[in-house]
């Protein structure tokens, strides 16, 4: 017993620090959405009663060592008295497991059923699962108001968002704690999962469903903001590629184009078509480089397209020899796309 | 026809010839010949315990590196490609290779001993079952050594473990695993409940067995109905990738999650092949501490059966993520908190035996404390993943880590700690050191705590399940450090059961007969038990029976001992009903096995293996099953 | 007795290479492969499976389809207009050839081209049954590679 109560004293004492140090924008722990608040609310119901379920236990059993009598081999039998008074605080306790069961069972089902009650228009974003990285598709009836991106969803606040999910490979799992619960994204099957964010914010996600080498990097980044800033940047996301402002970004532009990037990369409006990696028309725009993998920096980028092996080993960009005079050239045009 | 002479029988010889008589008959030859035809369920239990912990200690060294490579944000101990065959591993070997079988043939040692028998009732059978359970595991882990270890997870879905995502031979070695892992697990429920409902020494009624036996017994039946599941869908995914069909391939009609129904299927009542026969070592241990019966046998018995049945009604909380309909799974969120119903009742029985008790603060019972206090602990935060909300935050995180360790460590290790301390002396005829068991526990509860507990928190703090490493910014480095400090405390805990296991195995000092001065009938024989078991078959008239008859327990005698024979009662009673013969050594199921694996590993790379592969096994369970002449005497 | 214990413990070695070469997953490009250095891509089942991966990502379906042909040649038989070994393979990928083959070697890095080279020689079952690719998880048109009959050793005539 000492044993438990000083791991738990350590937690307890180490809690705050560790605590402290962490990021809260992937928690559970820092809801920041009607949704997420739900389920927090009722994660915390279930952790004090279990909590409390488990501090009486213990206590039982430190009661039970208390009152131990002092050892002797003769086997003895409960008396009648004793049985009956056993028999009868037993089956409370079960009774009353049952009533505790039976409330958890409600408060669950009716939280499920608050979570799936369709709000109205909701913005409809598809996302699609690939190893190891998110295509992100924003849908409208009007053809021209569809675009894409990758890794970086952005969403407005109050306003409910519904992502349909589906993968092109193996089984992924869309995951952003602190707006929602996660949902699995499986080959032949169409999931969604819907939710509003309240407050802007960036919220970090990442792949819960093991999904192979690179399972550790597929992150994504949901950034919440005010309609006004969610409509600016729609009508940015919207436009072509801004063409090359310099001489380097212009040879940035052609050795992007001509060599092996256009394969699998899209800039939409310079002439690359690639769909096999992520959309770069905004690239520059992006926080994160390689799926949540590093802040977007000249420096980093320029690591990552060097050796991506190194970086992120099993992933499918190839290291593309390179000089650093051209690849300076690259950098510099994906991050002028803005 | 000839007049026989009567054969000789125990009635006519006293207590020291029939021990020399029935040695004879009864014997292992200590050669390698009779190392390898032995039929003799102590020898055979006590391999398959040892090569159990032997697998242990792999999966735990697998754990240990991962732990290793966790302990540091961005660490480079091994790369992502070892990470998820390590991993996978871990999972895989303790459940298939450790768990189950430990638990399982836990059985085979002490079931006929606890009844008072001496043999079960097949015993070639259960040679075969050890031999195909150690080259399954001994293939799976040459493979990991090729570079070829399994790296899909120990869950094996499709589409990662497919045809087109699973490369290479990989998926086939970890599908092909599982066949001889069930087959083993398959023969050995067979014999279990074959021996429990017909084998019982006479006057062992249905409401007189012990605990540990009906646990085995509810165990066994669950295995015969859930194995079948996995063992389907793992040839359907062999049949996938070697021979191209589609019960997978959504693009033609098959379909992913059915993957995932048949493995949790019968993937969540392994849990509880694991945990309920723990249950039954606590409730067979506890009696002995406390000095007296266990409080209320009759509520014990019907809780692990209705753990037994609800087990299989609980398999898709571990799909609640997937899309299915919700209404369905709010039906699988009562049925997963209902089965906390059973389990409480256990727990609750097991405080009213202790209380007011006269304890004996030994090893075994410190480890059922420290039993109680971990699997508490999961099984609390197994009824809030039982919630489909709470689950759709925490599932596949690390509070799921930490959720199942605590069960399966805290709910299943806890216990075989203790029953290795308790049972030991009967195995081995040697008690093990008091003063290391204590320390054991301290270092075990220290260790595992310190590794586990943090995990429920880094879990609601955003980690992911399956990662090989994480950016420091995350900020999960120090209670990572944390977790992999504990996990070294914890396996010191395990090499110290070595060290102890392997000192008091050198000690000149053998344990006495009944050295915990236990009730029930395996203390009643030697430590360790003659080859015969019980030199005459003991009458019970109660649940401990050397309790109620302290000093001479009643016998029936009329059984040969000029070969191997055994007494058959009925199944409810345990009234006498005939004698019947019991197979002797023989080299056959080792050939059967030597076989059946050798089919088993070439049709991971051709399907024709089992084609070819049926003549020699035909051949062999042909001479297997060759009619010897012995009668059977009604 | 010692002698038979070199014999287990040679095999045993034997059997690590075999094992170990063929399931390896080599991320880093290393020093630029050769026709000599090159034959590992086509032992390995990873480089074949990315080749196949590749196959389908730079469309070849659209002229080969899957080995069967269509507007380009058929690469599951054993007719090679430009040679059907490894090295002759790899260059057709990577300079093209007349009447409509592209060149790759722009758009696609060298070890890609041998792996791709690697997945076509998987096609006629020129590589071994263990490490070819089986079914995918997609429409089935023809059989998967690792189930095909090896074709005859005529390959590689110049």
């Amino acid at each position: 017993m000492n044993a438990r109560r000083f791991a738990q004293q350590i937690a307890l004492a180490a809690a705050p620090a560790l605590l402290a140090g962490c990021v809260d924008s992937q928690s559970v722990l820092n809801p920041q959405s009607g949704e997420a608040h739900d389920l927090a609310r009722l994660f915390w119901i279930f952790t004090t009663v279990c909590s409390l379920v488990w501090v009486l236990v213990v206590a039982a059993l430190l009661t039970l060592l208390l009152r131990r009598r002092r050892p002797d081999s003769t086997p003895e039998t409960d008396n009648l008295e004793q049985q009956s008074r056993k028999t009868a605080v037993v089956a409370g306790l079960v009774a009353l497991t049952a009533v505790i069961l039976v409330l958890f069972t409600l408060g669950s089902f009716y939280t499920t059923r608050g979570l799936i009650a369709p709000g109205p228009h909701p913005l409809l974003i598809k996302v699609t699962g690939a190893q190891w990285w998110w295509q992100v598709e924003y849908e409208d009836s009007d053809p021209t108001q569809v675009f894409s991106t990758a890794n970086e969803i952005h969403i407005p606040v109050g306003r409910p968002v519904t992502f349909d999910l589906e993968a092109t490979d193996v089984i992924h799992s869309f995951w952003a704690p602190n707006l929602m619960g996660k949902q699995d994204l499986i080959p032949g099957h169409r999931n969604s999962l819907t939710l509003t964010a309240d407050k802007p914010g960036e919220y970090r996600g990442q792949c819960a469903e093991f999904c192979g080498l690179q399972h550790s990097h597929m992150a994504f980044l949901v950034v919440a903001q005010t309609p006004a800033e969610f409509w600016a940047w729609r009508q940015a996301q919207l436009k072509p590629a801004a063409p090359p402002a310099s001489g380097q970004q212009a040879l940035g532009q052609h050795l992007f184009v001509e060599g092996s990037c256009a394969t699998c990369h899209t800039i939409s409006g310079a002439g690359a078509g690639g769909k096999t990696g992520p959309d770069l028309t905004h690239f520059g725009s992006r926080s994160t480089i390689a799926a949540g993998l590093m802040a977007n920096t000249p420096s980093n980028l320029a690591a990552w397209i060097k050796d991506p092996q190194e970086l992120k080993p099993g992933v499918n960009m190839p290291q593309v020899p390179l000089s650093d005079h051209d690849r300076g050239a690259i950098v510099a045009y994906l991050e002028a796309l803005k | 026809m000839t007049i026989q002479t009567e054969p000789p029988r125990d009635s006519s010889f006293d207590d020291a010839v029939l021990d020399q008589r029935l040695t004879e008959v009864w014997g292992t030859k200590p050669t390698l010949w009779g190392w390898l035809t032995t039929v003799d369920h102590k020898l055979i239990g006590r391999r398959y315990i040892v090569t159990a912990i032997f697998f242990l200690f792999l999966g735990g060294i697998a754990a240990l590196v991962m732990r290793l490579q966790l302990g540091g944000p961005n660490a480079h101990i091994v790369g992502p490609d070892t990470y998820n065959q390590l991993f996978t591993m871990h999972g895989s070997t303790m459940m298939f290779l450790f768990a189950v079988p430990v638990m399982e043939t836990i059985g085979v040692f002490l079931v006929p001993l606890m009844i008072g028998t001496r043999n079960v009732a097949f015993p070639r059978l259960n040679a075969f079952s050890y031999w195909v359970y150690l080259f399954g595991g001994l293939m799976l882990w040459t493979a990991f050594f090729l570079n070829s270890g399994p790296d899909a997870g120990w869950f094996s879905y499709v589409p990662l473990a497919g045809p087109q995502y699973g490369i290479g031979k990989r998926s086939d070695i970890w599908a092909q695993m599982i066949t001889y892992t069930e087959l083993s697990g398959l023969a050995v429920a067979v014999e279990i409940i074959v021996t429990v409902f017909k084998m019982r020494a006479p006057g062992m009624t249905l409401d007189r067995i012990p605990l540990f036996v009906w646990a085995a017994l509810v165990t066994a039946f669950m295995i015969i109905f859930a194995m079948p599941a996995v063992m389907v869908s793992s040839t359907m995914l062999i049949l996938d990738r070697l021979v191209g069909t589609h019960f997978f391939n959504w693009a033609e009609g098959g379909d992913v999650l059915l993957w995932q129904h048949l493995f949790w299927f019968f993937g969540h009542p392994e849990v509880y092949f694991i945990f309920i026969p723990a249950t039954g070592l606590i409730s067979s241990m506890i009696p002995a501490f406390t000095r007296r019966e266990i409080f209320g046998y009759p509520a014990l018995v019907l809780s692990l059966i209705a753990t037994g049945f609800l087990s299989f009604g609980l398999w898709v909380h571990h799909m609640f993520v997937t899309g299915l309909p919700r209404l369905g799974e709010s039906f699988f969120t009562a049925s997963s908190m209902a089965v906390a119903i059973p389990s409480g009742i256990q727990i609750f029985c097991w405080i009213a035996s202790m209380w007011d008790a006269k304890l004996r603060l030994r090893t075994p019972l410190l480890f059922v404390f420290g039993f109680i206090i971990n699997f508490v602990i999961g099984g609390l935060t197994g009824v809030m993943v039982a919630s489909v909300p709470i689950d759709t935050q925490v599932h596949d995180t690390y509070f799921i880590v930490a959720h199942l360790h605590y069960v399966l460590i805290g709910g299943a290790v806890f216990p075989l700690l203790g029953a290795i301390y308790y049972w030991f002396p009967k195995v081995y005829g040697r008690l093990l050191n008091e003063r290391l068991g204590q320390l054991n526990f301290w270092l075990a509860m220290v260790g595992f705590n310190l590794t586990f507990f943090p995990m429920h928190l880094l879990g609601l703090m955003g980690m992911p399940r399956r990662i090989y490493t994480y950016q420091p910014e995350m900020g999960w480095g120090p209670m990572n450090l944390l977790a992999t400090v504990g996990a070294l405390i914890f396996f010191a805990s395990f090499l110290l059961l070595l060290f102890n296991i392997v000192s008091s195995l050198r000690s000149r000092t053998p344990a006495t007969d009944n050295p915990w001065e236990a009730g029930t009938l395996e203390w009643a024989t030697g430590s360790p038990p003659p080859p015969y078991n019980f030199a005459r078959i003991p009458v019970v008239s109660g649940r401990e029976p050397l309790w109620d008859r302290p000093n001479s327990l009643p016998v029936v005698t009329g059984l040969r001992v000029d070969r191997r024979e055994l007494l058959v009662s009925t199944l409810v009673d345990a009234k006498p009903d005939m004698l019947l013969g019991s197979p002797r050594p023989t080299i056959w199921p080792f050939a059967a096995a030597m076989v059946t694996s050798v089919t088993l590993l070439a049709s991971i790379f051709t399907p024709w293996a089992v084609v070819w592969g049926a003549l020699p096994i035909a051949i062999v369970f042909t001479g297997w099953f060759w009619p010897t002449g012995v009668k059977e005497e009604e | 007795m010692s002698s038979a214990f070199a014999k287990i413990g040679l095999f045993a070695v034997a059997l690590v290479l075999v094992g170990c070469e063929r399931e390896k997953r080599d991320f880093n490009a290393g020093p630029p492969s050769s026709a000599a250095t090159a034959e590992h891509f086509e032992r390995d089942a990873y480089d074949i499976s990315q080749g196949e991966r590749l196959y389908g990502w730079m469309n070849c379906v659209g002229c080969h389809s899957h080995g069967g042909g269509g507007i380009g040649p058929a690469l599951s038989d054993d007719n090679w207009i430009y040679g059907g070994t490894l090295q002759q393979i790899h260059d057709t990928i990577r300079d093209g050839r007349p009447n409509g083959m592209p060149a790759w070697g722009a758009r696609l890095t060298d070890d890609e081209i041998w792996q791709i080279a690697a997945y076509v020689r998987s096609m006629g079952r020129y590589v071994a049954k263990d490490v070819a690719p089986s079914r995918q998880d997609a429409m089935q048109t023809s059989k998967a590679e690792s189930r095909r009959p090896r074709l005859s050793p005529r390959w590689g005539a110049p």
